[in-house]
């Protein structure tokens, strides 16, 4: 039972850093850059459904939307001051401006709500459901969040597969030039990319703080960090890979807290990743292809 | 194109240092309140300076020292008699940031140091005022890390061994537990000293502590597996040793896998009410340890709670009350020592020093009666216990 339990808290942290790694996955994928300030928009869309609740008293679902459209503005924002003019630039300077990024939006938060920890009121209205005679506990936070990462991760794979502006992505995401010469913009493919992968922040972050009620301007950035090992380990562009990433991700972490030594965790969890990467440098799901470094 | 692009991308950076300036901007800002609050009329005063975090996680703590050494020096200021002059700057519970802020108040002319609010910057400090030869006495670093070596560095509150050492002989002496389960912080210089004192006094007591489990400050979110090992292990005590957020933390995800043992904490845990928007019936019976108890009958305290309540709008904790006795101790001592306003902050640390470690100086304050200090700095007083009920503190005995 204590074997089932631990796999049940795995899970339930695991889908949270999947659904943060979708977000990732999705932007590396299309438009082949890390994302390093995925972690804060999902702070600051935290934020936006904890004052939505909690000052202006809206309902849930409300909250949410409000949520989604301001780091969905947020995310084309920052895509179109900070990463397009770096379009052409080498990989460096993307990667470093996303890190500056990263630093402005928590700095911005920390002026705009203060630093003092808020806590946030989870939007599953349920406790949890006890089976075995309250031996075995699964709280609805977790299944929510697992039942969000299927339905995103399928709607995901369908809207590349089968949409126009998805066929353009996938286009864009194989060859930039190419795609471009064939007629897709690719400006607006990629602010697509980035306005898609800012609204699954939103709802990452408002399941992240349903699960782990604190909220600070440095919320999202141990998850954030997390997630993304979660999506290189699955292997980053393949969104089945993020998902099972940031699953076992989860159940590595939590067994080796529950069996092996809580202070030894998070040395446990990237050792695994070195491993995997050692074994398979794509990441479990990820295609072969060749990169030019 | 390539020319927008360096444009913007200057933009970007000047839009980012202007966040970092607004961020010192909005800490100079409390500052800047904290020292009109309190300033005395006279030309003749004795500069007081504290340091705490004002803002960032930790700024309740911060805030409460604040404003509970403001009260003590507007009623110090009242009375006539030696005038005191109070500045507040931030450290945002950052060692560097703290001797920053040190230096700053060196410079304004500060005479007898308040210390730093919170263990880790109060440890970088009390080395400076060692080399400067400044009197510091600090409301709320509890670790020996922050006297030991200097003797120039004195304690208003519990040292974390001696925390450790009171938790395990309370929860003996009032049989809370026997089977004791702890989560502490590994990374915390403050969480750890606790534990270790607490676990060789555990065992000295005959108390059975069934299960330790450990989290670091990059992995305060997830608790179940911790949580899940001491529900296995039968504990019907958790010993948190721990800072108030990830206690809530702990709290919620109990209450969330239907675990209830009781839960006892250290003076960290002091501040988990005023977190906003927290649920305040997972506290419920929630037991801490903390020299200070609000509901106390007393006038000192009536009139300390009333006053902090009229500035704050809450109910102050023990930081309040631990900074309010400092400033009140520091009184007591200067007006023993007939220390002037004006002496130089080497000739004021050694005569503070001598009355401090004196037989005969004793000190009654909020936080303890007939309080004495050691040489090493380490203070002596009588810890109370606290439980929390229907959202307030009440004294558990």
């Amino acid at each position: 039972m204590n074997l089932l339990t631990n796999l049940i808290n795995g899970i339930g942290l695991g889908s949270v850093y999947a659904i943060i790694a979708l977000g990732y996955t999705m932007v590396y994928g299309i438009a082949k850059m890390l994302n390093f300030a995925h972690g804060d928009v999902i702070m600051v869309g935290a934020y936006m459904c904890f004052c939505a609740t909690t000052y202006l008293n809206l309902p849930v679902p409300a909250a949410i939307l409000i949520a989604m459209v301001v780091c969905t503005v947020l995310g084309v924002l920052i895509e179109g001051l900070a990463y397009k003019p770096l379009r052409r630039a080498g990989s460096l300077a993307v990667l470093i401006t996303a890190i500056g990024v990263s630093y402005f939006l928590q700095n911005m938060a920390l002026l705009i709500w203060g630093s003092a920890p808020k806590t946030f009121t989870s939007v599953v209205p349920f406790g949890a459901v006890s089976l075995f005679g309250g031996e075995l506990i699964i709280s609805w936070e977790t299944i929510i969040t697992v039942l969000a990462n299927i339905v995103i991760m399928i709607g995901l794979a369908l809207f590349t597969k089968m949409s126009r502006t998805g066929k353009a992505m996938r286009a864009v995401s194989e060859d930039k030039d190419a795609a471009e010469l064939m007629g897709i913009n690719v400006n607006k493919t990629i602010s697509i990319t980035f306005a898609i992968g800012s609204a699954l922040a939103a709802i990452a972050g408002v399941l992240l703080c349903s699960s782990y009620p604190v909220l600070m301007p440095t919320t999202g950035s141990m998850p954030g960090i997390k997630a993304f090992t979660a999506a290189v380990f699955g292997g980053i562009g393949s969104i089945p890979g993020a998902m099972l990433g940031g699953l076992l991700l989860g159940i590595i972490e939590i067994f080796a807290k529950s069996y092996i030594s809580t202070q030894l965790s998070d040395a446990i969890v990237f050792g695994v990743l070195i491993v995997v990467l050692l074994v398979k440098p794509t990441g479990l799901l990820g295609k072969k292809i060749a990169e030019k470094v | 194109m390539k020319m927008f692009s360096k444009v913007l991308s200057l933009a970007m950076a000047a839009a980012l240092t202007a966040g970092a300036l607004a961020g010192c901007g909005g800490a100079q800002n409390t500052a800047k309140e904290a020292d009109k609050s309190s300033a005395a009329s006279g030309a003749e005063v004795i500069k007081l300076g504290g340091i705490g975090p004002l803002t960032g996680p930790a700024a309740i703590y911060g805030n409460a020292a604040r404003v509970g050494a403001e009260i003590a020096v507007d009623e110090i200021n009242k009375k006539g008699g030696v005038q005191f002059e109070l500045k507040y700057e931030d450290d945002e519970n950052d060692a560097e940031k703290a001797v920053n802020a040190y230096n700053k108040l060196k410079d304004w002319g500060m005479q007898v140091s308040l210390g730093c609010v919170t263990t880790k910057p109060c440890i970088a400090v009390a080395s400076e005022t060692n080399s400067d030869r400044m009197f510091a006495l600090t409301p709320s670093a509890s670790s020996t890390d922050v006297i030991n070596n200097v003797d120039n560095v004195f304690q208003m509150c519990f040292t974390d061994p001696n925390q450790g050492i009171a938790s395990a002989e309370y929860i003996k002496s009032q049989n809370l537990g026997t089977k004791i389960g702890i989560i502490y912080n590994n990374s915390d210089a403050y969480s750890t000293g606790i534990y270790n004192k607490f676990i060789t006094e555990a065992e000295k007591q005959g108390l059975e502590v069934v299960s330790t489990q450990t989290f670091t400050d990059d992995s305060a979110n997830d608790f179940s597996s911790q949580l899940n090992a001491i529900k296995a292990a039968n504990a019907d005590l958790l010993y948190l040793p721990i800072y108030y957020t990830p206690a809530s933390l702990i709290l919620a995800q109990a209450d969330k896998m239907q675990y209830a043992p009781k839960f006892f904490g250290v003076d960290g845990m002091d501040g988990i009410l005023t977190l906003e928007n927290f649920d305040k019936s997972l506290a419920e019976g929630v037991m801490l340890l903390t020299p200070f108890v609000a509901d106390a009958s007393d006038d000192l305290t009536k009139n300390f709670v009333t006053e902090y309540q009229k500035r704050q709008g809450e109910v102050p904790n023990q930081f309040a009350a631990d900074a309010y006795d400092c400033v009140f101790a520091i009184y007591n001592a200067i007006e023993k020592g007939e220390i002037k306003p004006g002496m130089s902050a080497k000739d004021t640390c050694e005569k503070l020093i001598s009355v401090f470690t004196s037989a005969d100086f004793k000190f009654d304050g909020l936080t303890g009666e007939s309080v004495t200090w050691s040489a090493s700095g380490e203070v002596s007083k009588k810890p109370k216990g606290m439980v929390i009920q229907n959202g307030v503190y009440v004294g558990m005995d």
